[in-house]
């Protein structure tokens, strides 16, 4: 059963992925085995696909390095609950087809280990006998999602969501 | 109701007028890439089966890690001279300088156009009134691709900035009282709208990168400065760049310029901003002054004017990055360079340096880093427990000079 890793307050792009450990640094094949590799070296060895990462207000501050939510992509990560996000962490995370629910109500129950089960499409948690509505992102962004990436829209469409023709 | 300035420049740009909150798809002006994403940008394009649209309107800075500090970046930097040669893109090369000033100063980034840097520091354009916003390469991927982005219109926070700068104080020290106020998500997903009133109109072009530069790190899309002073006489500015007397910003903070003094931001976040005083007399082993935020003719005037006729501490390291080989030629053209390599200066290519932990003067665990950049998370610039002090190049130089944080006055009193 996937895993909730919870961390707290400002989260910044250095702490997960340093800047030294960059793609054009250390190569594209191992970037992502450095994810919070200053600051909780434990995760990346012990992520597995599809475990949930919870943080608090501000998650993802600093760079605009789409490489660091790309190293947690490339572990397995579909999903972030977190208090608030960076502005810039936040259009990364939907172009990289990790959805960021935003719940602070439901940061605060959620525990570092606990086991838990998302309805990825709907945004329903479960914990034990607990089930937890996440709201989802705003619906353009969806009708971006729901077509694999703002990248296989774009491809598709030759426009954006929710630009006219 | 009236408009704020983002509102203005989006309404502009999409033809009709929009407010805070709504959707625009908007054409771009500009297009920046840097070397330690173009990777991720050129996949992206293959991805989307795609080439630049508008190939002119395309940058790739190589400011990054330059020159190569291995065989991979090394890789990376030659694959961005083909591509751009390919698809006839400009590169701006090893040693032209770090991307926000070589916008600005070939004058790519200007009064009332939008321009998308692959860099979060992109806010800077914000200094020629220009909307200047960063975003992650499958984003810029796109505006490549189509010639346009997607934003959302900003809400904005009015900052007010008046009087002239108190002596020893400077826009640095305004910057990081302006996050402070905010708080590292006070402006998140904002427009900062940056007025200069009753003698702030006086700072420069470079001065005011420096306040727009450091918007993003209270979160901000964009930091606006009013167009005023040297920005009219040095730039055309369209008669509608003004935001209305009636704009409605969601928040207002007044700074007062003539009772400012000196501040450092203290580890790990930049809103943990103190008086000097707080941190005077902490130890450093490395001062680094240089960068998007402090790498100017400026800047190294005043590192210039405390160095002069002194020597650097013994046992630190005083590195001097200037952010472009324009800064770079000037310094050496009026002999600032020769006074700052007299006092024990050390000097590295025009471009970003240490600031992100990569080459150039990275930090041994366990030391002490005054530096003039705008970030001073855990482990940014090397090991974990480095400890890095942003502050102003005057009390960068004064630190230097006496080994430990103090300002340039404090090292009068001493030293007399």
């Amino acid at each position: 059963m996937p895993r909730i890793w919870k961390f707290g307050d400002s989260i910044n792009t250095d702490d997960i992925l340093p800047g030294k450990y960059a793609p054009f640094m250390v190569g594209e094949d191992k970037f992502h085995t450095y994810a919070f590799a200053h600051f909780r070296p434990e995760f990346a060895p012990n992520y597995q696909p599809g475990d949930i990462l919870v943080a608090g207000r501000n998650t993802g501050l600093g760079s605009s390095r789409e490489y660091a939510p790309e190293a947690l992509r490339k572990l397995g990560l579909r999903a972030i609950i977190a208090k608030s996000y960076a502005r810039i962490f936040y259009r990364n995370l939907v172009n990289l087809g990790i959805m960021p629910f935003e719940a602070p109500q439901v940061v605060d129950a959620l525990h570092d280990g606990d086991e838990v089960s998302l309805e990825f499409e709907n945004g329903v948690l479960h914990k034990g006998s607990e089930t937890f509505q996440l709201a989802p992102p705003p619906e353009f962004l969806l009708e971006a999602l729901r077509e694999g990436s703002i990248l296989e829209y774009y491809k598709r469409h030759g426009k954006f969501p929710g630009e006219s023709a | 109701m009236g408009l704020t300035l983002a509102e203005k420049i989006l309404s502009q740009r999409a033809g009709k007028t929009v407010q805070a909150g709504e959707l625009v798809v908007v054409e771009v002006d500009q297009v920046m890439v840097v070397d330690s994403i173009a990777g991720s940008f050129f996949k992206r394009l293959e991805q989307l089966q795609a080439t630049p649209r508008h190939p002119e309107k395309v940058a790739i800075v190589i400011d990054h890690v330059a020159p190569a500090a291995n065989v991979e970046v090394a890789t990376a930097q030659k694959n961005i001279r083909e591509w751009g040669a390919k698809y006839g893109c400009t590169v701006f090369d090893v040693g032209r300088g770090i991307c926000h000033q070589v916008l600005i100063e070939e004058r790519l980034a200007l009064p009332g156009g939008i321009v998308l840097g692959s860099d979060s520091h992109s806010t800077t354009y914000g200094a020629v009134a220009c909307f200047g916003t960063g975003m992650g390469a499958t984003d810029i991927a796109l505006a490549a691709a189509s010639g346009r982005t997607w934003l959302r219109v900003p809400e904005s926070v009015k900052v007010t900035f008046k009087g002239k700068l108190a002596a020893g104080a400077t826009a640095k020290d305004a910057a990081l009282e302006m996050v402070r106020v905010l708080s590292a998500d006070g402006a998140t997903y904002m427009s900062v709208e940056i007025h200069l009133e009753d003698g702030a109109e006086g700072l420069s072009r470079s001065e005011r990168m420096t306040l727009a530069n450091l918007t993003v790190e209270a979160g901000a899309k964009c930091g606006l400065v009013i167009p005023s002073g040297e920005i009219l006489s040095e730039y055309p500015v369209p008669e509608w760049l003004y935001p209305d007397p009636d704009a409605v910003y969601i928040n207002r903070v007044e700074i007062d310029l003539s009772t400012l003094t000196p501040r450092v931001s203290v580890p790990f976040y930049v809103d943990n901003v103190e008086p000097v005083e707080k941190v005077m007399g902490k130890k450093v082993d490395q001062v680094f002054v240089g960068t998007c935020t402090n790498g100017r003719l400026d800047d190294l005037h005043e590192v210039a004017e405390v160095l002069k006729g002194r020597r650097v501490a013994q046992g630190v390291r005083m590195l001097i990055i200037p952010a472009s080989s324009q800064v770079l030629e000037a310094a050496t053209a009026d002999g600032t360079l020769l006074t700052l390599l007299q006092a024990g200066a050390t000097l590295g290519t025009p471009g970003c340096g240490p600031c992100m932990g990569r080459h150039q003067g990275v930090l041994a665990p366990g030391e002490v880093c005054v530096s003039t950049s705008n970030r001073n998370f855990r482990g940014r610039m090397g090991a974990a427990d480095a400890e890095i002090y942003l502050a102003s190049p005057r009390v960068a130089a004064a630190t230097a000079i006496a080994g430990f944080i103090t300002t340039p006055e404090r090292l009068e009193e001493v030293t007399a």
